[in-house]
Protein backbone atom coordinates (compact mmCIF):
# COMPACT_ATOMS: atom_id res chain seq x y z
CA UNK A 1 0.00 0.00 0.00
CA UNK A 2 1.32 3.35 -0.86
CA UNK A 3 2.25 5.98 2.14
CA UNK A 4 -0.80 8.59 2.43
CA UNK A 5 -0.42 11.98 -0.13
CA UNK A 6 0.76 15.33 1.06
CA UNK A 7 -1.82 17.81 0.46
CA UNK A 8 -2.14 20.88 1.43
CA UNK A 9 -5.10 23.46 -0.19
CA UNK A 10 -4.47 27.37 0.91
CA UNK A 11 -7.20 30.03 0.05
CA UNK A 12 -5.99 32.94 -1.37
CA UNK A 13 -8.91 35.60 -2.10
CA UNK A 14 -11.09 33.75 -4.25
CA UNK A 15 -8.35 31.36 -5.46
CA UNK A 16 -7.87 27.93 -4.05
CA UNK A 17 -4.37 26.85 -4.30
CA UNK A 18 -3.73 22.86 -3.97
CA UNK A 19 -0.12 21.94 -3.62
CA UNK A 20 0.74 17.61 -3.43
CA UNK A 21 3.32 15.00 -3.06
CA UNK A 22 2.69 11.66 -3.88
CA UNK A 23 4.69 8.75 -2.98
CA UNK A 24 5.49 6.72 -6.04
CA UNK A 25 8.30 4.94 -7.74
CA UNK A 26 7.48 5.97 -11.02
CA UNK A 27 9.50 3.81 -12.65
CA UNK A 28 9.84 3.71 -16.36
CA UNK A 29 10.91 0.26 -17.28
CA UNK A 30 14.11 1.50 -18.79
CA UNK A 31 16.12 1.28 -15.74
CA UNK A 32 18.45 -1.10 -14.02
CA UNK A 33 17.99 -2.26 -10.41
CA UNK A 34 21.25 -3.69 -8.93
CA UNK A 35 20.76 -7.44 -9.97
CA UNK A 36 21.19 -5.72 -13.33
CA UNK A 37 17.67 -6.56 -14.58
CA UNK A 38 15.41 -3.99 -16.57
CA UNK A 39 12.71 -2.42 -13.18
CA UNK A 40 9.38 -3.20 -14.53
CA UNK A 41 7.56 0.16 -15.70
CA UNK A 42 5.39 1.59 -13.03
CA UNK A 43 3.96 4.88 -12.78
CA UNK A 44 0.83 6.60 -11.98
CA UNK A 45 -1.09 7.13 -15.24
CA UNK A 46 -4.32 9.59 -14.06
CA UNK A 47 -4.80 12.01 -11.28
CA UNK A 48 -8.23 13.21 -10.68
CA UNK A 49 -8.30 16.15 -8.23
CA UNK A 50 -12.08 16.85 -7.00
CA UNK A 51 -13.52 20.00 -4.74
CA UNK A 52 -16.56 18.58 -2.70
CA UNK A 53 -17.10 16.21 -5.70
CA UNK A 54 -16.51 18.34 -8.64
CA UNK A 55 -13.76 17.63 -10.55
CA UNK A 56 -11.57 20.76 -10.88
CA UNK A 57 -8.27 18.90 -12.59
CA UNK A 58 -7.57 15.37 -14.47
CA UNK A 59 -4.31 14.63 -15.72
CA UNK A 60 -2.76 11.94 -17.97
CA UNK A 61 0.75 10.97 -16.61
CA UNK A 62 3.87 8.68 -18.50
CA UNK A 63 6.72 7.32 -16.89
CA UNK A 64 8.66 10.68 -17.32
CA UNK A 65 6.84 12.42 -14.61
CA UNK A 66 9.92 12.47 -11.32
CA UNK A 67 9.66 10.06 -8.60
CA UNK A 68 7.95 11.18 -5.81
CA UNK A 69 5.52 13.37 -7.78
CA UNK A 70 4.78 16.71 -7.43
CA UNK A 71 1.68 18.61 -8.58
CA UNK A 72 0.19 22.23 -7.82
CA UNK A 73 -3.28 23.70 -9.15
CA UNK A 74 -5.19 26.62 -8.75
CA UNK A 75 -8.84 26.33 -8.75
CA UNK A 76 -11.52 29.10 -8.45
CA UNK A 77 -15.12 28.07 -6.49
CA UNK A 78 -13.99 26.44 -3.14
CA UNK A 79 -14.36 27.93 0.40
CA UNK A 80 -12.36 27.42 3.88
CA UNK A 81 -13.66 23.94 5.03
CA UNK A 82 -14.13 22.54 1.59
CA UNK A 83 -13.14 19.06 0.95
CA UNK A 84 -10.18 18.77 -1.58
CA UNK A 85 -9.85 15.12 -2.99
CA UNK A 86 -7.01 13.38 -5.02
CA UNK A 87 -6.64 10.23 -6.77
CA UNK A 88 -4.30 8.56 -8.83
CA UNK A 89 -4.39 5.39 -10.48
CA UNK A 90 -1.31 3.82 -11.69
CA UNK A 91 0.07 1.56 -14.22
CA UNK A 92 -0.35 -1.90 -11.90
CA UNK A 93 -4.06 -1.09 -11.25
CA UNK A 94 -2.96 0.54 -7.94
CA UNK A 95 -5.06 3.23 -6.33
CA UNK A 96 -5.39 6.24 -4.01
CA UNK A 97 -7.70 8.41 -3.10
CA UNK A 98 -6.76 11.24 0.14
CA UNK A 99 -8.36 14.30 0.95
CA UNK A 100 -7.82 17.41 3.05
CA UNK A 101 -9.64 20.47 4.42
CA UNK A 102 -9.15 23.65 2.43
CA UNK A 103 -7.64 25.71 5.46
CA UNK B 1 28.44 32.66 -54.46
CA UNK B 2 25.35 34.83 -55.04
CA UNK B 3 23.46 31.99 -56.67
CA UNK B 4 24.09 30.00 -53.07
CA UNK B 5 22.43 33.05 -51.34
CA UNK B 6 19.49 33.94 -53.79
CA UNK B 7 18.68 29.91 -53.21
CA UNK B 8 19.15 31.01 -49.43
CA UNK B 9 16.39 33.36 -49.70
CA UNK B 10 14.11 31.83 -51.98
CA UNK B 11 13.87 28.98 -49.75
CA UNK B 12 13.86 31.66 -46.65
CA UNK B 13 10.38 33.06 -48.87
CA UNK B 14 9.48 29.59 -49.73
CA UNK B 15 9.28 28.67 -45.84
CA UNK B 16 7.37 31.71 -45.23
CA UNK B 17 4.46 30.99 -48.07
CA UNK B 18 4.32 27.10 -46.59
CA UNK B 19 3.89 28.55 -43.24
CA UNK B 20 0.81 30.40 -44.47
CA UNK B 21 -0.44 27.38 -46.19
CA UNK B 22 -0.32 25.44 -42.70
CA UNK B 23 -2.18 28.19 -41.47
CA UNK B 24 -5.29 28.01 -43.45
CA UNK B 25 -4.88 24.26 -43.66
CA UNK B 26 -5.46 23.68 -39.61
CA UNK B 27 -8.96 25.24 -40.07
CA UNK B 28 -10.76 22.17 -41.01
CA UNK B 29 -9.03 19.81 -38.90
CA UNK B 30 -9.57 22.25 -36.17
CA UNK B 31 -13.46 21.65 -36.74
CA UNK B 32 -12.92 18.06 -36.61
CA UNK B 33 -11.17 18.44 -33.31
CA UNK B 34 -13.70 19.88 -32.01
CA UNK B 35 -16.00 17.64 -33.10
CA UNK B 36 -14.63 14.34 -31.79
CA UNK B 37 -12.89 14.62 -28.43
CA UNK B 38 -10.72 12.06 -27.56
CA UNK B 39 -12.43 8.80 -26.49
CA UNK B 40 -11.73 7.57 -22.92
CA UNK B 41 -9.69 4.35 -24.43
CA UNK B 42 -7.53 6.90 -26.10
CA UNK B 43 -5.90 8.73 -23.33
CA UNK B 44 -3.21 6.74 -23.58
CA UNK B 45 -2.38 6.94 -27.33
CA UNK B 46 -0.40 10.47 -27.07
CA UNK B 47 2.03 8.88 -24.71
CA UNK B 48 2.88 6.35 -27.84
CA UNK B 49 4.09 9.53 -29.79
CA UNK B 50 7.66 10.31 -29.97
CA UNK B 51 7.82 14.08 -31.66
CA UNK B 52 5.61 16.72 -30.87
CA UNK B 53 3.90 16.52 -34.46
CA UNK B 54 2.66 12.65 -33.62
CA UNK B 55 1.94 14.31 -30.10
CA UNK B 56 -0.53 17.01 -31.42
CA UNK B 57 -1.72 14.56 -33.74
CA UNK B 58 -2.21 11.80 -31.30
CA UNK B 59 -4.82 14.93 -29.35
CA UNK B 60 -6.66 15.49 -32.75
CA UNK B 61 -4.87 18.07 -33.58
CA UNK B 62 -2.76 19.07 -37.04
CA UNK B 63 -0.23 21.39 -35.84
CA UNK B 64 0.72 23.93 -33.51
CA UNK B 65 1.73 28.06 -33.41
CA UNK B 66 4.39 29.61 -31.23
CA UNK B 67 2.60 31.88 -28.53
CA UNK B 68 3.64 34.32 -26.82
CA UNK B 69 0.64 34.23 -24.17
CA UNK B 70 2.24 30.70 -22.98
CA UNK B 71 4.65 31.01 -19.94
CA UNK B 72 6.84 28.09 -19.50
CA UNK B 73 9.09 28.41 -16.19
CA UNK B 74 11.70 25.56 -15.93
CA UNK B 75 15.40 26.43 -14.97
CA UNK B 76 18.14 27.17 -17.40
CA UNK B 77 20.20 24.73 -15.98
CA UNK B 78 18.91 21.47 -14.13
CA UNK B 79 21.46 19.95 -11.98
CA UNK B 80 19.74 16.90 -11.98
CA UNK B 81 17.33 15.53 -15.13
CA UNK B 82 15.34 13.23 -12.68
CA UNK B 83 13.79 16.10 -11.17
CA UNK B 84 13.31 18.91 -13.21
CA UNK B 85 10.52 21.85 -12.07
CA UNK B 86 8.42 23.07 -14.71
CA UNK B 87 5.69 25.40 -14.46
CA UNK B 88 3.14 26.71 -17.18
CA UNK B 89 0.60 29.83 -17.36
CA UNK B 90 -1.56 30.03 -20.41
CA UNK B 91 -2.71 33.32 -20.65
CA UNK B 92 -4.96 32.15 -23.93
CA UNK B 93 -9.19 32.27 -23.60
CA UNK B 94 -10.58 28.73 -23.79
CA UNK B 95 -7.48 26.81 -22.52
CA UNK B 96 -8.70 23.07 -21.62
CA UNK B 97 -5.28 20.90 -21.96
CA UNK B 98 -1.89 21.99 -21.06
CA UNK B 99 1.03 19.07 -21.90
CA UNK B 100 4.69 18.83 -21.47
CA UNK B 101 6.38 17.55 -24.17
CA UNK B 102 10.25 16.25 -24.65
CA UNK B 103 11.28 14.97 -27.67
CA UNK B 104 14.70 13.70 -26.54
CA UNK B 105 12.77 11.65 -23.85
CA UNK B 106 11.76 7.80 -25.00
CA UNK B 107 8.30 9.39 -24.78
CA UNK B 108 7.47 12.43 -26.08
CA UNK B 109 4.75 13.30 -23.62
CA UNK B 110 5.29 13.50 -20.14
CA UNK B 111 2.22 14.50 -19.04
CA UNK B 112 -1.45 16.18 -19.97
CA UNK B 113 -3.66 17.85 -17.61
CA UNK B 114 -7.44 18.41 -18.50
CA UNK B 115 -8.44 22.07 -17.35
CA UNK B 116 -11.93 22.70 -16.63
CA UNK B 117 -13.91 25.44 -16.72
CA UNK B 118 -13.13 27.56 -13.13
CA UNK B 119 -9.25 26.19 -12.90
CA UNK B 120 -6.83 27.89 -13.54
CA UNK B 121 -4.63 27.63 -16.48
CA UNK B 122 -1.69 27.17 -14.71
CA UNK B 123 0.20 23.78 -13.49
CA UNK B 124 3.09 23.08 -11.33
CA UNK B 125 4.83 19.84 -11.66
CA UNK B 126 8.63 17.85 -11.75
CA UNK B 127 9.23 16.21 -14.85
CA UNK B 128 12.59 13.66 -16.51
CA UNK B 129 14.24 15.10 -18.67
CA UNK B 130 16.72 12.45 -20.58
CA UNK B 131 19.33 15.25 -21.98
CA UNK B 132 19.47 18.89 -22.92
CA UNK B 133 16.61 19.74 -25.07
CA UNK B 134 13.79 21.90 -25.97
CA UNK B 135 11.14 21.11 -23.17
CA UNK B 136 7.49 22.37 -24.91
CA UNK B 137 4.44 23.79 -23.52
CA UNK B 138 1.71 22.88 -25.09
CA UNK B 139 -1.81 24.16 -25.05
CA UNK B 140 -4.83 23.52 -26.51
CA UNK B 141 -7.81 25.87 -26.39
CA UNK B 142 -11.48 26.35 -28.32
CA UNK B 143 -9.08 27.83 -31.80
CA UNK B 144 -6.52 25.08 -31.90
CA UNK B 145 -3.05 24.04 -30.29
CA UNK B 146 -0.29 26.47 -29.24
CA UNK B 147 2.99 25.99 -27.53
CA UNK B 148 6.39 28.04 -25.90
CA UNK B 149 9.28 25.75 -25.68
CA UNK B 150 12.44 26.93 -23.28
CA UNK B 151 15.56 25.04 -23.29
CA UNK B 152 16.88 23.08 -20.38
CA UNK B 153 20.60 22.12 -20.01
CA UNK B 154 20.93 19.05 -18.01
CA UNK B 155 23.97 18.44 -16.24
CA UNK B 156 25.21 16.21 -13.41
CA UNK B 157 26.42 18.53 -10.31
CA UNK B 158 29.84 17.34 -8.36
CA UNK B 159 30.92 14.03 -7.84
CA UNK B 160 29.08 10.32 -7.83
CA UNK B 161 26.26 9.50 -5.88
CA UNK C 1 61.47 46.64 21.64
CA UNK C 2 60.41 42.76 21.92
CA UNK C 3 57.40 43.55 23.10
CA UNK C 4 56.69 46.46 20.15
CA UNK C 5 57.47 43.73 17.45
CA UNK C 6 55.25 40.84 19.12
CA UNK C 7 52.51 44.01 18.94
CA UNK C 8 53.22 44.44 15.87
CA UNK C 9 53.14 40.80 14.76
CA UNK C 10 49.69 40.77 16.89
CA UNK C 11 48.20 43.51 15.27
CA UNK C 12 49.65 41.98 11.24
CA UNK C 13 47.63 38.57 11.67
CA UNK C 14 44.79 40.47 13.03
CA UNK C 15 44.72 42.65 9.80
CA UNK C 16 45.71 39.77 7.90
CA UNK C 17 42.48 38.01 9.33
CA UNK C 18 40.27 40.61 8.51
CA UNK C 19 41.19 40.98 5.27
CA UNK C 20 41.46 37.17 4.87
CA UNK C 21 37.84 36.88 6.36
CA UNK C 22 36.13 39.50 4.15
CA UNK C 23 37.79 38.10 1.23
CA UNK C 24 36.35 35.01 1.97
CA UNK C 25 33.27 36.87 2.11
CA UNK C 26 33.35 38.22 -1.06
CA UNK C 27 34.44 35.18 -2.47
CA UNK C 28 31.41 33.81 -1.12
CA UNK C 29 28.47 36.01 -2.28
CA UNK C 30 29.76 36.24 -5.66
CA UNK C 31 30.11 32.43 -5.98
CA UNK C 32 26.39 32.20 -5.09
CA UNK C 33 25.59 35.04 -7.23
CA UNK C 34 27.23 33.08 -10.14
CA UNK C 35 25.78 29.86 -9.13
CA UNK C 36 24.27 28.35 -12.05
CA UNK C 37 22.05 25.82 -10.76
CA UNK C 38 20.52 29.21 -8.32
CA UNK C 39 17.32 29.10 -10.19
CA UNK C 40 17.02 25.13 -10.01
CA UNK C 41 17.11 24.97 -6.60
CA UNK C 42 14.85 28.08 -6.05
CA UNK C 43 12.00 26.91 -8.14
CA UNK C 44 12.14 23.13 -6.37
CA UNK C 45 10.56 25.09 -3.34
CA UNK C 46 10.26 23.30 -0.06
CA UNK C 47 8.08 20.17 -1.62
CA UNK C 48 10.43 17.76 -0.11
CA UNK C 49 10.10 14.14 -1.00
CA UNK C 50 11.97 13.39 2.43
CA UNK C 51 8.54 14.06 4.29
CA UNK C 52 7.53 10.33 3.53
CA UNK C 53 10.63 9.28 5.10
CA UNK C 54 9.95 10.76 8.16
CA UNK C 55 6.73 10.09 8.33
CA UNK C 56 8.00 6.38 8.24
CA UNK C 57 10.63 6.73 10.70
CA UNK C 58 7.72 8.23 12.91
CA UNK C 59 5.98 5.18 12.78
CA UNK C 60 9.26 2.71 13.15
CA UNK C 61 10.11 4.66 16.85
CA UNK C 62 6.41 4.26 17.57
CA UNK C 63 6.18 0.29 16.57
CA UNK C 64 7.08 -2.92 18.71
CA UNK C 65 10.31 -4.06 17.79
CA UNK C 66 10.59 -8.24 18.43
CA UNK C 67 10.92 -7.68 22.36
CA UNK C 68 7.37 -5.86 22.33
CA UNK C 69 9.06 -2.55 23.10
CA UNK C 70 9.10 0.69 21.23
CA UNK C 71 12.04 2.69 20.32
CA UNK C 72 9.75 5.63 21.84
CA UNK C 73 9.30 3.89 25.35
CA UNK C 74 12.99 2.94 25.58
CA UNK C 75 15.54 4.88 23.90
CA UNK C 76 17.71 8.07 25.27
CA UNK C 77 18.98 10.25 22.54
CA UNK C 78 21.02 12.10 25.17
CA UNK C 79 17.88 14.17 26.66
CA UNK C 80 16.09 11.19 28.41
CA UNK C 81 14.41 8.43 27.45
CA UNK C 82 11.70 9.42 23.94
CA UNK C 83 12.38 12.67 24.46
CA UNK C 84 13.26 13.50 20.13
CA UNK C 85 12.58 17.46 20.46
CA UNK C 86 16.38 19.09 19.74
CA UNK C 87 18.41 15.49 20.56
CA UNK C 88 20.11 15.96 17.18
CA UNK C 89 21.42 19.35 17.79
CA UNK C 90 23.53 18.26 20.64
CA UNK C 91 24.54 14.99 19.04
CA UNK C 92 27.19 13.61 18.54
CA UNK C 93 27.90 13.24 22.14
CA UNK C 94 29.32 10.64 25.14
CA UNK C 95 26.79 7.75 26.33
CA UNK C 96 27.48 6.64 29.39
CA UNK C 97 26.00 3.57 29.00
CA UNK C 98 27.87 2.62 26.57
CA UNK C 99 30.63 4.37 27.32
CA UNK C 100 30.88 5.63 23.52
CA UNK C 101 30.56 8.80 21.92
CA UNK C 102 27.42 8.18 19.22
CA UNK C 103 26.46 9.83 16.33
CA UNK C 104 22.44 9.55 15.84
CA UNK C 105 22.64 6.39 13.55
CA UNK C 106 24.85 4.29 15.90
CA UNK C 107 22.65 5.39 19.14
CA UNK C 108 19.64 4.37 16.71
CA UNK C 109 21.27 1.07 16.41
CA UNK C 110 22.36 0.67 19.77
CA UNK C 111 18.84 1.37 21.04
CA UNK C 112 17.05 -1.33 18.45
CA UNK C 113 19.82 -3.88 19.11
CA UNK C 114 18.62 -3.68 22.85
CA UNK C 115 14.83 -4.42 21.63
CA UNK C 116 16.21 -7.55 19.83
CA UNK C 117 16.19 -6.01 16.77
CA UNK C 118 18.21 -8.00 13.85
CA UNK C 119 21.08 -4.81 13.75
CA UNK C 120 23.58 -6.90 11.55
CA UNK C 121 20.57 -7.41 8.79
CA UNK C 122 19.77 -3.31 9.31
CA UNK C 123 23.55 -2.19 9.17
CA UNK C 124 24.02 -4.40 6.33
CA UNK C 125 21.16 -2.51 4.48
CA UNK C 126 21.88 1.31 5.84
CA UNK C 127 21.73 2.67 2.40
CA UNK C 128 18.91 1.15 1.33
CA UNK C 129 19.10 -0.24 -2.40
CA UNK C 130 16.60 1.38 -4.23
CA UNK C 131 14.33 1.61 -1.13
CA UNK C 132 15.02 2.96 1.83
CA UNK C 133 16.61 1.59 4.75
CA UNK C 134 14.55 1.66 8.20
CA UNK C 135 17.86 3.32 9.59
CA UNK C 136 17.55 5.84 6.74
CA UNK C 137 13.98 6.20 7.49
CA UNK C 138 14.31 6.69 11.36
CA UNK C 139 17.51 9.22 10.86
CA UNK C 140 14.90 11.00 8.68
CA UNK C 141 12.02 11.54 11.15
CA UNK C 142 14.56 12.21 14.35
CA UNK C 143 16.61 14.80 12.74
CA UNK C 144 13.38 16.57 11.56
CA UNK C 145 12.48 16.45 14.97
CA UNK C 146 15.44 19.31 15.35
CA UNK C 147 14.19 21.35 12.53
CA UNK C 148 15.19 25.14 13.36
CA UNK C 149 17.34 23.98 16.38
CA UNK C 150 20.56 25.35 16.18
CA UNK C 151 23.71 23.00 16.69
CA UNK C 152 25.05 22.63 20.40
CA UNK C 153 27.40 19.73 20.38
CA UNK C 154 28.94 20.31 23.92
CA UNK C 155 32.72 18.59 23.63
CA UNK C 156 32.39 18.59 27.66
CA UNK C 157 33.14 15.08 27.93
CA UNK C 158 37.06 14.45 26.92
CA UNK C 159 35.83 11.49 24.88
CA UNK C 160 33.90 14.44 23.26
CA UNK C 161 37.11 16.17 23.02
CA UNK C 162 38.69 13.22 21.81
CA UNK C 163 36.60 12.13 18.77
CA UNK C 164 36.72 15.92 17.94
CA UNK C 165 40.01 15.84 17.50
CA UNK C 166 40.70 12.66 15.52
CA UNK C 167 37.81 13.69 13.20
CA UNK C 168 39.53 17.14 12.83
CA UNK C 169 43.11 14.63 11.85
CA UNK C 170 41.11 12.53 9.61
CA UNK C 171 39.80 15.60 7.77
CA UNK C 172 43.18 16.61 7.28
CA UNK C 173 44.94 13.20 6.46
CA UNK C 174 45.79 12.28 2.70
CA UNK C 175 45.93 8.82 2.11
CA UNK C 176 44.88 6.45 -0.89
CA UNK C 177 46.00 6.34 -4.59
CA UNK C 178 44.81 10.17 -5.58
CA UNK C 179 47.06 11.21 -2.31
CA UNK C 180 43.70 13.16 -1.15
CA UNK C 181 42.19 14.46 2.23
CA UNK C 182 38.63 15.64 2.61
CA UNK C 183 40.10 19.07 2.89
CA UNK C 184 41.57 18.92 -0.29
CA UNK C 185 38.05 19.61 -1.92
CA UNK C 186 36.31 21.00 1.48
CA UNK C 187 39.02 23.73 2.51
CA UNK C 188 39.26 26.52 0.00
CA UNK C 189 36.24 28.88 -0.98
CA UNK C 190 34.75 28.80 -4.03
CA UNK C 191 35.78 25.30 -5.15
CA UNK C 192 33.59 23.33 -7.14
CA UNK C 193 33.43 20.25 -9.45
CA UNK C 194 31.30 20.50 -12.75
CA UNK C 195 28.58 22.90 -11.04
CA UNK C 196 28.33 22.31 -8.02
CA UNK C 197 30.12 24.42 -5.50
CA UNK C 198 31.71 22.37 -2.87
CA UNK C 199 31.32 23.56 0.59
CA UNK C 200 34.27 24.78 2.50
CA UNK C 201 33.93 22.56 5.94
CA UNK C 202 36.89 24.79 7.33
CA UNK C 203 34.73 27.76 7.95
CA UNK C 204 31.95 27.88 10.11
CA UNK C 205 29.59 29.32 7.68
CA UNK C 206 30.79 26.28 4.83
CA UNK C 207 29.89 23.80 7.67
CA UNK C 208 26.95 25.26 8.98
CA UNK C 209 25.80 25.59 5.67
CA UNK C 210 26.49 21.70 4.88
CA UNK C 211 26.01 20.26 8.32
CA UNK C 212 22.28 21.69 9.12
CA UNK C 213 20.70 20.49 5.43
CA UNK C 214 21.99 16.90 5.89
CA UNK C 215 20.51 14.57 5.77
CA UNK C 216 18.82 14.92 2.65
CA UNK C 217 16.54 13.37 0.28
CA UNK C 218 19.06 12.59 -2.23
CA UNK C 219 17.42 13.38 -6.26
CA UNK C 220 19.86 11.66 -8.28
CA UNK C 221 18.78 8.62 -5.90
CA UNK C 222 15.13 9.11 -5.13
CA UNK C 223 15.83 8.37 -1.41
CA UNK C 224 16.87 10.30 1.98
CA UNK C 225 20.27 9.59 2.63
CA UNK C 226 22.64 10.07 5.90
CA UNK C 227 25.40 12.14 6.80
CA UNK C 228 26.93 9.35 7.74
CA UNK C 229 26.18 7.80 3.72
CA UNK C 230 27.27 11.32 2.43
CA UNK C 231 30.75 10.44 4.49
CA UNK C 232 31.08 7.12 3.08
CA UNK C 233 30.46 8.18 -0.60
CA UNK C 234 33.79 11.08 -0.05
CA UNK C 235 35.63 8.28 1.21
CA UNK C 236 35.10 5.88 -2.01
CA UNK C 237 35.62 8.88 -4.20
CA UNK C 238 38.81 9.23 -2.02
CA UNK C 239 39.95 5.70 -2.53
CA UNK C 240 40.17 5.22 0.93
CA UNK C 241 39.03 1.76 2.51
CA UNK C 242 35.62 1.68 3.29
CA UNK C 243 33.83 4.14 6.26
CA UNK C 244 32.83 1.49 8.65
CA UNK C 245 29.21 2.09 9.01
CA UNK C 246 28.88 3.30 12.79
CA UNK C 247 32.75 3.12 13.21
CA UNK C 248 34.77 5.16 15.65
CA UNK C 249 36.09 7.04 12.52
CA UNK C 250 32.98 8.00 11.30
CA UNK C 251 31.44 9.23 14.45
CA UNK C 252 34.61 11.08 14.79
CA UNK C 253 34.35 13.03 11.56
CA UNK C 254 30.65 13.62 12.13
CA UNK C 255 31.78 15.30 15.53
CA UNK C 256 34.32 17.37 13.72
CA UNK C 257 31.57 18.35 11.38
CA UNK C 258 28.88 19.04 13.88
CA UNK C 259 31.14 20.89 16.11
CA UNK C 260 32.25 23.11 13.24
CA UNK C 261 28.52 23.88 12.34
CA UNK C 262 28.24 25.12 16.09
CA UNK C 263 25.17 27.61 16.20
CA UNK C 264 23.94 26.76 13.05
CA UNK C 265 20.19 26.24 12.27
CA UNK C 266 19.34 22.57 11.58
CA UNK C 267 16.96 22.75 8.33
CA UNK C 268 17.25 19.00 7.48
CA UNK C 269 16.31 16.80 5.95
CA UNK C 270 17.03 19.10 3.38
CA UNK C 271 16.63 18.83 -0.46
CA UNK C 272 20.24 17.85 -3.19
CA UNK C 273 21.05 17.40 -6.44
Amino acid sequence: MADPMKIRAALNGDVVEVKALMAHPMETGLRKGSDGKLVPAHYIETVKVACNGREVLSADWGPAVSKNPFLALRFKGGKAGDKVSITWTDSAGESRTDEVAIG
Amino acid sequence: MTVDRRKFLGLTGGGGVLALCAGTGLLPRLAAALTSPLAAGDTRKPFEASTLDAVIKAFGGAASQASGDIDLRAPEIAENGAVVPIEITSKLPGTKLIAIVSEKNPHALSAAFHIPEGTEAWISTRVKIAETSNVVALVQTDKGFFHAERLVKVTLGGCGG
Amino acid sequence: MAIGNRGWALWLSALLAIAGGSLAAIGWSQDSAQDPVAEYRAMMGDDNPAVFAEDRGKELWNTAQAGGKTLAATCDLGLGVGKTRGAYAALPRYFKDTGKVQDLEARVVTCLSRLGADTATLVGKRFGDGSESELESLTAYLVEQSRGVPMAVALSHPQERKAYDLGKAIFYYRAGTHDFSCATCHSQAGKRIRLQMLPDLATPEGARAAYTTWPAYRISQGEVRTMEWRLADCFRQQRLPELEYGSPAAVALTMFLAKSADGGVLAAPGLKR
